[in-house]
Order: C-alpha cells, then structure tokens, then sequence
C-alpha cells in the first residue's frame, strides 16, 4: 500500500484496463446481433430523402397530372385549391408571416420542396398512405407547389428537377444552434 | 396543534422551506385523520377483494384520467392527450396517464415482425429484431419527455381563466426509460467519418420522421424498449422507441423503425414546418432541440379549490433540458418576493424534480407562482421574457401564475 511499486502497477493495470475498454467499445461492446441487409433494402424501408435530392425515386409528374389526384385523394380534407378544407391549409397565406394573421402554407412557411414529396409519399392519403405511386406522388407533390404558384402546370417534377425548387421562405430559416 | 416553524421566508405567507425538510408535510398540520372509536367501517366487515394479475387505481379515482383529449378534424388519433398533472405526485407519471402525440394513431405492432435498421453512412447496414436487443446491455433512467408544443395556451394575448394546469402544461411526463444505447448499435454498423447526422422514422401509418445530430445519438440516446419497468405501452412506440433526454419530444420518435445515418438533416415536415421557432422579423429558427428550464406549481391550482385560510403545500415540477434542477422558488405576491422551495430527494438530471414549499394563506386573494434555475444557472424566464420576438407557441418555458381568490378558488392569470 503507498510503496512506489504498487503505484505503479496500479497505474499500469488502469493503463490497460483503459486501452482494453476502449477497444473494446470501438469494435464489439454489444452482443453483435445485427443481421446484414443490403443498402438498397435498408433505403427502401427508411424511404429517407434529403434537400439535396437524395433518396428521390425514379419516377416524375406534372401539376396537370397532379390535379386529378388531388381532386381524388386529398380534396376532402385540404379543400378544392389547398385553402379551405378542414385540415391543413396548403396554398396561399404568401407575405403574412410577419403580419398579424399569420398564415403558414407549403407556399409561405415551408423552406424545402423535397419535403412535399417526403411527406406525402409517408404519410397521405391519411387514409390511405403508402396508396400513390411515385408518379402519382411526384404529380401531387407538383400539385401543391402549382397552387402556390411556384412551378408551372406542365412542369416536370423527378428526382433531378425537384431538388432545384427553391421555395420562397427558404431564405428565412435559421439553424437554432450550430450542429454537426 | 403547535405551532410549526414559521420563520417566513417571503411576503404573504410563505414559510421557509426548512418546514419540510426539518419535520415533514405532517407536521404542516395539513391530515387531521378522523377515526371514530370502537366501530368498523363496512370495508373491515368482510375481506376484501381477490387477488389480480393486473392492478387499477381505485375506482374513487376515476376523476385521475388523461385530459383535453382532442384529434385533427376527421381523426381520432392524430393529436394529443394530456397528462393530468394537478392530481399526481413525485416525479414519475403512472404509464396510463403519459401524455400522447401521435400523427397517424398508434399501431398495433407484432413484435416478431418488427425490425429496426440502421443504414446510411455505415460500414455495415444492419437489422436488429426486438428479441436480439433484448440482448444487449441496458441502461435505465429516470427522465422527462415533454411535447415542444407544451404551455403553447400559455402564450395565448388573453389568460383563459377556465384554463386547468393540465389542459396547459400537461404535454410533460416523467418516466423510467430502459433501453439500449444507440452508440452501441451504431458502433456495430460502423458509422463513416462524414457521418454528421441520424434520421429516425417511425412504423406508424405517418411514417413519422425527423433529423438528429449524431453527436446527441452518440452521447445519451437509447433505443428505449422498457418504461417504468414494464414494457413500452403502444401509446408511447411499442415495442420500441427513440428516447433523445431532455430534447423536445417530437425528436424521440415511437415505433423506431429505421436509423438513416446521413451528412445533412432530411428537412422532414415535422422539424420545418411544425416545430421551428417563427419570429417576428419573419426569421424561423430550425432545431431548437433542448427544452428550456421551467417549472409549474401543480398544487394548489384550478380545480383545487382551497378550503379557508390556513397552512397549505404549495407542490409542483420543474425540469431542464439542460441537466440537473439546481434550484426552485416560489412566490406568494405574484412575482415580487420569492422563497427557496425544498426540493424531494430525487433531483436527476433532465427529469421532473419536485419542488415543496409550506405557505401559510391569510384567505386574501393573492397570486402564487414558481422558478426554476438550473445546473448551468439558467433561470426560467417570465411569461413576457419568454415570448419576446417569437411568433408561434413552440417551446414556451415562461413562469406560470395562479390567482388564488378568497373563495379559495383558484384561475389561470397572466402578471
């Protein structure tokens, strides 16, 4: 106890028992129960998408396109032009967002165009989501974004062109603490 | 009755908290128990019930349930239910009464058939079932999860009176959440060097998703597949979770589904459209993930009427996104002097901490509310402090205030 030697062994034993620990943790702390999928598998379950236009299927659609499946599928709930339906409104509310009636829309509030597409594609119909073919979401997604008046009627919406929308908030969003 | 220690601490009646920590609510001269001599009440005439496999509250509490129920029109599950915070005690809430947030309903999982994957920007994209989790070392803690779009009410311009402290705070809950560290599950997949972010989604019918930085996924997130000892209840993401502490609670998505290691947010709807912090220069922030220290006095509080003047228990939570609760005052004279409250011994961090202060009501109307700073000495702010530039409801931790009247009765008011 104290002697100079059993210090050091102490301190040689915490060294190890340090280095030990640490591979430990940088190559199997866990049972190693993962069973292997493809990238591709594992993409198709995420169904993940990001600003830049990753994770976009194949596939494209126009507002034109669109219009039919809106009337179809998402008319009940949003209303006929996405300003009156009893849920969510869609369309319009452009410039209000530092009045007194604040109106957040995909038009005026949302800041990424590939959030539409992420959106309905997980979520809606809400009753019946997972139902629209990439087509048919590509086709919506240029629907909602028509009736903001930010892309045309005919124009094609696919995993090239729909990163390039940019919305009209987009240059209002702050991050709240720098994270990465 | 002696009289117990009153060295007033504040104006109007509040004692030091020494009262407590010292002797105890009883000596608070607070239960008078009644018991007539020499008769037996018809419950000690005849045993009692049998014994069950499963318990429930007794049926005098039927009153303690879920509030201000209320779904998206044409839904049933798309909205929220509150925790009735006003009738409960300590810091864990019972697991039927955890506030809920769902955005397609709760699914009804088969546990054999769920995986959670993990993929992206790893070296080995793999699936875990619930059975091999089990498996896996745990961790458990005692933690709070609160909604961002809890006391949003509060910011209303005009204090709703009828307002209860559930109907406005109750989208917070505590529990004891057991799970997996994700660090561990996602040192086995091997996460790439670019890796700077983990979108996690959901097996609801909304696929719920959203986007965290992997350093909170490395530093405390669990996989959580137990609360308060059992197993997660479908309403809160069996048979498992995302639980990120102290973040808002939109972030610990239900139902974990997928991990999708990337090098950028995915930008879901819920984390743009919904729970950015819009401003009033037309600015929105994006990520406000810790939730702000705060804290709310649950008892007495509307629909607690007090009963004449006299000693009372002023109760409630406080909690920070930050750590630790440090410290919790209260005050009697809305706002002007405070008292340091005692606090009960559990004090964990990122968890509700109980908060007890003795006060002493002379039967005059008064205003009574509380403060909590935290471990890094934030100090919750006031109502008005807390709202100053922001244009939407999120996030909101300003100090709540309760008009106590002289019929006892107690409101809802903003000082």
């Amino acid at each position: 106890m104290g002697s100079p030697m059993s210090t050091c062994r102490v301190v040689a034993y915490l060294a190890l028992l340090v280095a030990y620990t640490a591979a430990q943790a940088a190559s199997d702390t866990g049972p190693g129960l993962g069973q292997a999928l493809s990238e591709e598998e594992a993409a198709a379950i995420s169904l993940t998408i990001t600003p830049d236009g990753g994770g976009l299927p194949e596939g494209s659609g126009s507002a034109r396109a669109g219009e039919s499946i809106y009337r179809a599928r998402c008319l009940a709930c949003h209303g006929s032009v996405g300003t009156q339906g009893i849920n969510d409104r869609l369309a319009g509310g452009h410039g209000t967002l530092t009045s007194a009636r604040l109106v957040k829309t995909v038009g005026s509030y949302w800041p990424y165009a590939t959030t539409v597409f992420d959106y309905v594609r997980r979520a809606m119909p809400y009753d019946s989501p997972g139902s629209l073919s990439d087509d048919e979401t590509y086709a919506v997604t240029a629907y909602v974004l028509f009736l903001n008046d930010i892309v045309g009627r005919d124009a094609i919406l696919n995993a090239s062109t729909l990163p390039g929308v940019t919305m009209p908030n987009a240059g209002n969003f702050v991050w709240a603490v720098p994270v990465r | 009755m002696p009289e117990p220690d009153n060295t007033f601490a504040a104006a109007n009646g509040l004692l030091h908290r020494r009262v407590f920590l010292k002797t105890g609510v009883a000596a608070v001269g607070l239960l008078t128990a009644q018991v007539a001599a020499g008769t037996r009440d018809p419950w000690m005439k005849e045993p009692g019930a049998a014994l069950g496999e499963s318990g429930a509250p007794s049926d005098h509490e039927s009153h303690v349930v879920r509030t201000g129920i209320g779904s998206q029109p044409g839904t049933t599950g798309s909205g929220a239910s509150r925790t009735p915070l006003e009738f409960l005690d300590g810091i864990v809430t019972p697991s039927r009464l955890h506030f809920e947030r769902h955005h397609s309903g709760i699914p009804d999982i088969d546990p054999a058939r769920h995986r959670l994957v993990i993929h992206g920007l790893v070296d080995r994209p793999l699936s875990f079932d619930v059975e091999s989790l089990d498996r896996y070392p745990r961790a458990s803690r005692i933690q709070f999860l609160e909604c961002s779009g809890n006391s949003g009410s509060a910011t209303a311009p005009v204090a709703a009176a009828d307002a209860t402290c559930s109907s406005i705070h109750g989208l917070v809950s505590g529990s004891e959440w057991g799970g997996v560290p994700l660090a561990v599950l996602l040192d086995e997949a091997g996460v790439k060097p670019k890796a700077s972010w983990v979108v996690a989604g959901g097996a609801d019918a909304a696929m719920m998703s959203r986007s965290i930085p992997l350093a909170k996924i490395m530093d405390d997130a669990i996989v959580a597949l137990y609360q308060n000892g059992e197993r997660l209840r479908p309403a809160n993401g069996y048979p498992m979770r995302l639980f990120l502490p102290g973040w808002e609670g939109n972030a610990s998505v239900k139902w974990l589904r997928s991990l999708t290691v990337t090098d950028q947010p995915a930008m879901t709807k819920d984390e743009t459209s919904k729970y950015s912090d819009l401003m009033h220069d037309g600015k929105a922030k994006l990520f406000t993930f810790p939730m702000g220290v705060k804290s709310v006095i649950t008892s007495p509080s509307p629909g607690l009427a007090m009963a004449g003047s006299g000693v009372y228990q002023i109760s409630g939570i406080a909690w920070s996104g930050a750590g630790s609760v440090r410290r919790v005052e209260v005050s009697a004279d809305g706002g002007n002097t405070w008292a340091e409250s005692a606090l009960d011994a559990h004090v964990l961090p990122k968890s509700l901490t109980r908060f007890r202060s003795a006060w002493r009501w002379d039967g005059k109307p008064a205003v009574i509310m509380s403060r909590a700073i935290d471990e890094t000495g934030a100090v919750q702010p006031t109502r008005v402090a807390a709202l100053a530039g922001l244009a939407n409801f999120y996030h909101h931790n300003g100090m709540q205030a309760w008009q106590v009247g002289a019929d006892g009765g107690v409101t809802n008011v903003y000082v």
